[in-house]
């Protein structure tokens, strides 16, 4: 910060969003929105079934329709497939072969084999309808636990269905079993979800000949990726992608890459010469867009007489589907690096495990690897019940203090000195009532009612800094009247970045947040987009650089037509005051004219205009940490789980402004509830997904949620604001905590879930397969 | 192609004419011919409720209509509550005041629910918001902000006599 930076003004207030506006009153501009001249409109046909042979693909009868423009097939677009590596991925990197539409065979119900682009969408459907194709059925890998000795292979050009397998052995964890009080393994199984963003994926093309452009507007988290990506499957250059960035329904990792879709409509509107729109219909999205947290691990912890963890070993498992989003993904490799959370766990040994499935890709979910957390909350309250424990006792003895930090875990991660578990674990204890609620539980039991209680305490990894993450870049004008327009590389889609970050430049320049407007796509510099839990920090900071590198100069030119000294001015609100004495100011309009339009005036040397842009690189990892702790009453004759209280005390450095990370945290956490107890993306044994509707799978209503209770801890990061990443954070410690509620309730009955979700039929077999034994 | 039928209807106010198909439905009719994209579809089976418009004052989803069933109808649009360019509906300013939203896209359906929710009900209990606002999904803000902008509408409303 420079020295005449003002106090906060902003940062820290509950500002009200800039971005509502318009988007209560119906006047958004979402994809769907965009309506060009000679707009076509395109549909996919994709696969009734998991994997079969293409016998026989006849598109004469939907060419023929009035109003049909064009149909594709595989054959049509595979000659651009060698360009479709997202640029997380790396080219050397084994990967299943890249096409937008499937070319001889289809490898998951969804798969696109057929698009047809027409005058409207109600025609290409119909079109679609007079495709005519047959099928020869083979069977189909489902069931991803015996998928890597399957005969049967996804991806026949990969010779096998295992994608990755990363064996990290430790010897050290030999002795620490040996000597362990106990021993105690189980398997925890995640389920098949889906990120469902309200609004669902989209994209519209518009190609100039000649010019050589390919105008873009698109629902997506990163439109870098998009134009990086767009770019090279195109073979154009990316000066000559114009990406246009508007309002977008949500993502929750789903819009950060590139879809096969995406990819094919970019083709096509360039080989058809005509704009073309693809909007995805809700059950493609729930079928076709990506899945989630398909995965299991196996956990065995060696645990000594007090209840010290002394060594973990770990077997991780997962389900890539046919064509993950965004390439290949090794979510699992990071779930077990990761899983020593935040406690001293001891040596860690492990190995990660992916295999291909003929089912939906998988994709990023707000918080890829939470398995990690999953797993090790789920497993410490299991080690509580074992070895007789109250589970708050047990993580107390074991969680990290201050005056462990900073702390080297044995699978490699380096904690900062300013994260806080111990401390967002005594708030949650505290907020939640612990005591006095273990009491009511006990008289609930005597009354013959059943009662829980979950907790999930985590260390989340956020805005980190390698490779393609590692920056954003903030360019910074101060307009000629004084406002601000500010381009920055970020996709918000949800997180109110027009207000955060005009808040950080409003404090950092000294005006206020009205007076910023964030633009991003087109014109902004590379940046990776939004998620991750990156914008606050690494954005962020570059807002703030961009600010305060304006603000010099702003001082500077202040001081010299005032004729004071730059020691004595302040800036605020968009006046530049000498201090003490208000009267004698300038305003930032002022100051921006002279700069623009009159730079004679300028103080010799100095270079006319107002504007400067910053780049910020980010340190490896910024951690954030959280403790959630919710309660739950569970009905022995129905099954049903009832939400009582839904507590967390998170610490993510300084807010920006917590009215919105509340909401983030809101978010994440009804999402982490609909998974462990509604959601569930189910394919029968034959590989035909089950919820293709809103009606099939259950995303929570208002209904079934309780009122959150938020708490913050506030350990300033050592990164430029203070700041820490917090978008994803609910949705990875929802899901332990609801579990462990849930498994606290049940219990007295003698059972021991290990598998979600917990929908009332889990829960009365639960309940009728305990008795049984 | 189909035949086109002439439809006419009253959109927050004014007359709209158009054609379309039978098989038109009332929502891209809105969206597409009436220039109403606050119109949002979710789902396109009648159950997130991005879509939701008011019909004769009823709340209806736009996506499991046909726009020859709104024939002569007068239907309300998100865009058509607030009274102008400067002013916000009181479940409006309640949206942003209590951070009811975050990326907007189911807002508009759930701003006309609200509306009418209240309008049918000016003084609910908690029990009931929760109850009355769960036929539209939100996946972004854990209805957190939704139930208290719901509360806060429905105070203001009264207070003013809106409803
Ligand atoms: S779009 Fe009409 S209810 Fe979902
Ligand atoms: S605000 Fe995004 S779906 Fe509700």
């Amino acid at each position: 910060m420079s020295q005449t930076a003002a106090a906060a003004r902003y940062v820290g207030q509950s500002v009200k969003r800039l971005e509502d506006p318009r988007l209560v009153t119906g006047h958004g501009r979402y994809v769907d929105d965009i309506v060009l001249p000679g707009m076509l409109h395109a549909a996919f046909g994709r696969s009734d079934l998991a994997r079969a042979t293409i016998t026989r693909l006849d598109t004469s009868a939907a060419e023929a329709l009035d109003g049909v423009h064009a149909v594709y097939t595989g054959a049509d677009l595979n000659s651009y497939n060698d360009s479709l590596r997202a640029s997380l991925h790396p080219p050397e990197s084994p990967a299943p072969p890249a096409n937008m539409l499937a070319d001889g065979d289809v490898r998951f119900v969804g798969d696109p084999y057929v698009m047809v682009v027409a005058q409207s969408r109600y025609i290409a459907e119909d079109a679609l309808d007079l495709v005519e194709v047959e099928f020869e059925p083979l069977d189909p890998v489902v069931d991803y636990e015996t998928a890597a000795e399957s005969d049967h292979h996804v991806h026949p050009e990969l010779g096998g269905n295992l994608a990755h397998d990363l064996p990290v052995p430790n010897p050290a964890t030999d002795e620490a079993f040996a000597n362990a009080a106990y021993t105690i393994t189980e398997t925890w199984h995640q389920h098949r979800q889906t990120n469902v963003p309200m609004e669902t994926r989209g994209i519209v093309a518009s190609w100039q000949p000649h010019a050589g452009v390919m105008e873009v507007w698109a629902s997506t988290q990163s439109p870098h990726e998009l134009q990086l990506v767009g770019a090279r499957v195109l073979g154009i250059g990316e000066h000559k992608m114009v990406v246009h960035f508007g309002d977008v329904g949500g993502g929750f990792g789903q819009k950060m890459f590139l879809g096969r879709e995406d990819m094919a409509v970019l083709v096509v509107a360039k080989l058809l010469g005509s704009p073309v729109k693809w909007i995805e219909d809700r059950r493609e999205n729930l079928l076709a867009s990506n899945h989630a947290r398909i995965e299991q691990m196996t956990v065995k912890m060696a645990v000594g007489e007090d209840g010290s963890f002394l060594a973990a070993d770990l077997d991780q498992l997962e389900d890539d589907g046919a064509y993950p989003l965004g390439g290949p993904a090794t979510p699992g490799a990071m779930a077990t690096m990761l899983y020593p959370g935040p406690y001293r766990m001891g040596p860690v040994s492990w190995r990660a495990r992916t295999v291909y499935t003929n089912t939906c890709g998988r994709g990023a979910y707000r918080g890829p690897w939470q398995m990690e957390s999953v797993a090790r909350e789920q497993m410490i309250d299991r080690v509580a019940r074992e070895i007789g424990m109250d589970p708050l006792e047990l993580r107390r003895r074991n969680v990290l203090t201050p005056d462990d930090l900073p702390y080297q875990v044995s699978t490699g991660l380096l904690y900062e000195t300013t994260i806080s578990p111990k401390q967002t674990l005594e708030q949650a204890a505290e907020m939640i009532g612990y005591d006095e609620f273990r009491a009511e539980q006990a008289q609930a039991r005597e009354e013959g009612r059943y009662l829980g209680l979950g907790m999930a305490l985590y260390i989340e990894p956020t805005s980190m800094g390698m490779g393609p993450l590692g920056t954003e870049s903030a360019m910074l004008r101060v307009e000629v009247d004084g406002h601000v327009n500010v381009f920055m590389g970020t996709g918000s889609h949800g997180q109110s970045l027009e207000t955060t970050m005009a808040q950080l430049v409003a404090d950092e320049l000294g005006v206020r947040p009205e007076d910023v407007t964030l633009h991003q796509g087109h014109g902004s510099g590379y940046g990776f987009g939004t998620g991750g839990s990156r914008s606050a920090v690494i954005a962020g900071s570059a807002a703030r650089a961009a600010a305060s590198g304006v603000r010099e100069k702003v001082v500077a030119i202040a001081a010299h037509l005032m004729e004071a000294s730059a020691d004595d001015l302040e800036v605020g609100d968009g006046v530049i005051s000498v201090k003490g004495t208000p009267a004698a100011s300038m305003t930032m309009a002022q100051v921006a004219a002279t700069a623009y339009q009159n730079s004679d005036a300028l103080p010799p040397g100095t270079e006319a205009g107002l504007e400067h842009t910053a780049r910020y690189k980010a340190p490896p990892t910024t951690h954030s940490n959280a403790c959630h702790i919710c309660t739950c009453e569970l009905d022995p004759g129905t099954g049903k789980i009832t939400l009582l209280r839904y507590v967390v005390s998170e610490d993510c450095g300084v807010l920006i402004n917590p009215m919105v990370v509340d909401g983030q945290i809101a978010g994440g956490v009804v999402q982490g509830i609909g998974g462990v107890l509604y959601e569930h993306a189910v394919y029968d044994a034959s590989g035909n997904p089950l919820a293709s509707t809103f009606l099939d799978y259950l995303v929570p209503t208002a209904a079934e949620v309780p009122e959150l209770e938020c708490g913050h801890v506030v350990v300033p990061s050592d990164t430029p604001g203070g700041h820490k990443g917090t978008g994803e954070g609910g949705a990875i410690g929802a899901p332990p905590a609801v579990f462990n509620a849930v498994a606290d309730a049940l219990a007295p009955f003698g059972a021991y879930p290990n598998r979600q979700p917990l929908d009332p039929n889990a829960v009365l077999s639960l309940i009728a397969s305990a008795s049984d034994e | 192609m189909a035949d086109q039928i002439p439809l006419s209807m009253t959109v927050n106010g004014q007359t709209r004419r158009g054609l379309g198909e039978a098989r038109l439905t009332l929502a891209d009719f809105l969206r597409e011919q009436a220039h109403c994209t606050g119109v949002h579809l979710g789902c396109e089976h009648g159950v997130c409720g991005s879509c939701t418009v008011l019909m004769d004052g009823e709340a209806v989803r736009s996506c499991l209509l046909f726009a020859v069933q709104a024939d002569g109808a007068g239907i309300t649009t998100v865009e058509g509550l607030a009274p102008d360019d400067e002013t916000l509906h009181p479940v409006q300013e309640a949206f942003r005041d209590c951070h009811g939203l975050q990326c907007g896209f189911c807002t508009p359906g759930f701003v006309v629910s609200v509306a009418a929710f209240l309008e049918a009900n000016p003084d609910p209990s908690d029990e009931e918001i929760r109850h009355g606002i769960s036929g539209n999904l939100c996946r972004c803000t854990g209805y957190q902000g939704i139930v208290a902008a719901t509360r806060q509408a429905a105070a203001v409303m009264k207070g003013s006599g809106q409803s």
